[in-house]
């Protein structure tokens, strides 16, 4: 009998398993919890039990052969791709998968500057180019937007042999470009079209959202299940369609991702995409609604603002991911790591990040009225107690890269390491970024400019969280000798 | 046959009351509300499982956080009420006169209408013309409030449910702001006596001596509460609860009270060394 999307097989199969009491005489060592009952009692019997290596009944993660096999398939139909691959290493995974699949050393990818720092690692590794087409701005609110059709067209005649675009579906701030019309360009020039979905989930299940990257006819999407979707953090799928060997991208799977695939993360895949199928739509929809009435409200104190599919021009902002509650602080004289820094220390409230000139929540079918009426009443008192003039605050977010190296170049030249206010002309050996999100300020090969160490010294004054660089304090750079 | 009601006060203590009748159960969008008829208590409001009141002892509760802030100033002209869905606040406020407006907000309308039936003890005065009901999340509609009430009564079930938001730090910063200049803020404080209940009372006194200049914890005795001992806090913008007490202002008016006198008021804020530790620390 055909398995249906009430299903739920490596789910069944644990459960199987566990009524059988088999004698666990393989690791894992701590044996369903009895060698660490700190632990046990801490997580829960459960979640120590399942916890098991792979075997016959239930399948191998490397080479699926039965429930793990029928569970991809069941999420690929969930997702109207071809194939559907379980990734336990995070989206980080995922996005290399795809770029390791179509991309050789020196082959040229076009994409935006604003990728997460997974797709130009992949990029260190492999020794594939990029082509960054620069992602519009919003100079009012200081954040990068989506590539518009006629950057991508124009970076694809200046590149005709580039093998892949890759393409944000949507930005962290829930920005989306044409996928559609990218997608039949990169295609009718012989280049595969992918999609980094760390922030797209609901794409294929909600109703009056973007138009996710299956249904736009891309070849691959790496999809964060764990973020809006309900599975267990670092999981997530890698979708196929189109022209892309399946055989081949599992060997390029498996020539990085652990051997020792975690059940807890694959049966939570599962879980999860059972649970999208059959409730997607009703959750999305209380999502969006939470979102839209958490918009509303903010607008309302004044100060704030909360932006929303009004920002839509069909060009670099061709859509807006309405579930996301991003709000912009600058104008109440505040820097978003500054609200989000208070929201936590102050309000107990934890939000997904803060940047210069903006904050963004993650909202969800999980959350409840308490935790939305919180958030704005906290935001209504972080006005009344901390706003102040404007004037001052730094107003501009992206700064227009200038690669001189190709990433892998950079990151295994010869390096020194020199004070960051003295490497001003300098090619940067590493990479320099806030966390979250993510997104690199500089990246391996990158041109050290004076208008990113100001941006620099001024993300660290209002203490966003730097990483990338060796030295953990960021008052050292590596330069590529 | 005979019926007994248990609460868990503790993991390990129980409070059980026998009961004559079981008068209405039924789960509303928010909580389990139960209704009950006891030999000892009288009627018994349970939400949750929670004793909420008795009529046996009920006028402590409710004396206690109208008429200590009442007062200290009873030139009071707007007061805001949240929670209270069993109505005893509002009867002892529109005993005042000079109150002209009563705003309550309650999140659970269901309360409401099982109090008005079951009730009728402390669900007397919803009729008074001064009193509004809001059915409502009060940490929202405090939020849009500004400079509008002298008194706001945090009437709230136990921070683990529906009043979850009323024991938050924005809530405290809100109420600040809904209040006028000589604002007083009371609420409902928990008990220190159970371990299980400290921290939560340290951090609501720490939250709301964020938002307020006078912060100040005052004690009663409540015997279907757990321990008994009971804490509310008075928490002003310029208003001392024993220093700037209205003693003969408020005798003069004559108001009859089973709990609540001018002296017990001064001697309220003495609390216990126990008590004092647990506030005291950080």
């Amino acid at each position: 009998m055909k398995s249906t999307q009430n299903c739920a097989p490596i789910y069944e199969a644990l459960q199987k398993h566990l009524k059988n009491r088999v004698v666990r005489l393989d690791v894992p060592g701590h044996k369903g919890g009895r060698m660490n009952k700190e632990l046990r009692n801490f997580l829960g019997e459960n979640c120590l039990k399942v916890d098991v290596n792979s075997m016959k009944p239930l399948d191998n993660l490397c080479h699926p052969v039965s429930v793990i096999k029928e569970a991809e398939e069941l999420a690929a139909e969930a997702f109207r791709a071809r194939h559907a691959f379980f990734i336990v290493n995070g989206t980080t995974a995922a996005v290399q998968a795809m770029i390791f699949s179509s991309c050789k050393a020196g082959d040229k990818i076009i994409m935006p500057r604003n990728v997460h720092r997974s797709a130009i690692n992949a990029l260190v590794v492999c020794g594939a180019i990029p082509v960054y087409v620069n992602p519009g701005t919003n100079k009012q609110l200081g954040i990068p937007l989506g590539m518009s059709v006629e950057d991508v067209e124009k970076a694809i005649r200046q590149n005709p042999d580039a093998k892949a675009v890759l393409v944000n579906n949507p930005t962290y701030y829930g920005i989306c470009s044409d996928l559609r019309r990218i997608v039949e360009l990169a295609h009718s020039n012989n280049m595969l079209a992918l999609a980094d979905e760390a922030h797209g989930t609901h794409f294929y299940f909600g109703e009056g959202l973007p138009c996710s990257a299956t249904e736009a006819g891309a070849d691959m999407a790496a999809v964060s299940i764990h973020k809006t979707g309900g599975s267990l953090t670092q999981s997530s799928f890698l979708l196929c369609s189109g022209n892309v060997s399946e055989g081949y991208v599992r060997q390029v799977i498996n020539l990085t991702q652990t051997t020792s695939g975690s059940y807890l993360l694959m049966v939570s895949l599962d879980l999860a995409r059972k649970n999208l199928s059959l409730n997607g739509r009703e959750m999305f929809k209380k999502t969006v609604d939470y979102a839209s009435y958490a918009r509303e409200e903010i607008n309302k104190i004044g100060g704030y603002y909360a932006f929303g599919e009004e920002l839509v021009n069909y060009s670099d902002i061709y859509a807006f991911d309405k579930t996301k509650l991003s709000v912009h602080t600058r104008a109440m004289g505040l820097a978003g790591v500054e609200v989000y820094d208070i929201l936590r220390d102050d309000y107990d409230i934890q939000i997904e990040f803060g940047d210069i000139g903006n904050i963004l929540a993650i909202v969800s079918a999980g959350d409840r009225e308490l935790e939305i009426e919180r958030f704005i009443s906290a935001l209504s008192e972080i006005k009344r107690l901390y706003g102040k003039d404007p004037s001052g605050m730094f107003d501009h977010e992206y700064i227009n890269p200038t690669v001189v190296l190709a990433p892998q170049q950079a990151f295994y030249s010869n390096k020194k390491s020199v004070p960051i206010n003295e490497s001003r002309g300098m090619i940067c050996g590493e990479f320099v970024m806030c966390y979250p999100p993510g997104i690199p300020i500089l990246a391996p090969g990158e041109r050290i400019t004076s208008e990113i160490l100001d941006y620099i010294a001024y993300c660290k004054e209002k203490g966003c969280f730097m990483t990338g660089t060796e030295d953990m304090e960021i008052n050292y750079i590596n330069v590529v000798v | 046959m005979e019926l007994w009601f248990t609460e868990k006060h503790t993991d390990d203590v129980n409070f059980t009351i026998k009961v004559k009748k079981q008068l209405y159960s039924a789960k509303s969008y928010y909580q389990q509300i139960d209704v009950l008829d006891t030999y000892e208590f009288g009627r018994t409001l349970v939400l949750d499982g929670f004793i909420m009141l008795t009529e046996k002892d009920e006028y402590i509760y409710h004396e206690m956080v109208t008429h200590v802030p009442m007062a200290v100033n009873p030139d009071i002209k707007s007061v805001l009420v949240i929670g209270a869905g069993d109505g005893g606040t509002i009867r002892e406020l529109t005993r005042y006169a000079t109150i002209e407006n009563i705003d309550m907000v309650e999140i659970d309308g269901q309360v409401v209408e099982v109090c008005k039936e079951y009730l009728p003890q402390t669900a007397c005065r919803f009729g008074d013309p001064r009193v509004h009901l809001y059915i409502e999340d009060g940490l929202k509609f405090v939020r849009r409030k500004s400079g509008e009430y002298d008194l706001i009564i945090v009437d709230s079930t136990d921070p683990f449910g529906p009043g979850e938001g009323l024991f938050t730090k924005e809530f405290y910063g809100n109420c600040f702001k809904a209040l006028t200049d000589s604002g007083i803020l009371i609420n409902q404080h928990e008990s220190t006596y159970y371990d299980s209940y400290v921290d939560m009372v340290k951090r609501t006194h720490k939250r709301i001596g964020s938002a307020f200049p006078v912060c100040m914890v005052y004690q009663s005795h409540i015997p279907t509460y757990p321990s008994g001992h009971w804490l509310f806090g008075f928490a002003a913008k310029n208003l001392h609860p024993v220093y700037d007490l209205k003693a003969e202002k408020w005798e003069s008016l004559n108001l009859k009270t089973r709990y609540y006198n001018t002296e017990l008021h001064k001697g309220c804020f003495a609390l216990p060394n126990y008590v004092k530790e647990v506030l005291a620390d950080e």
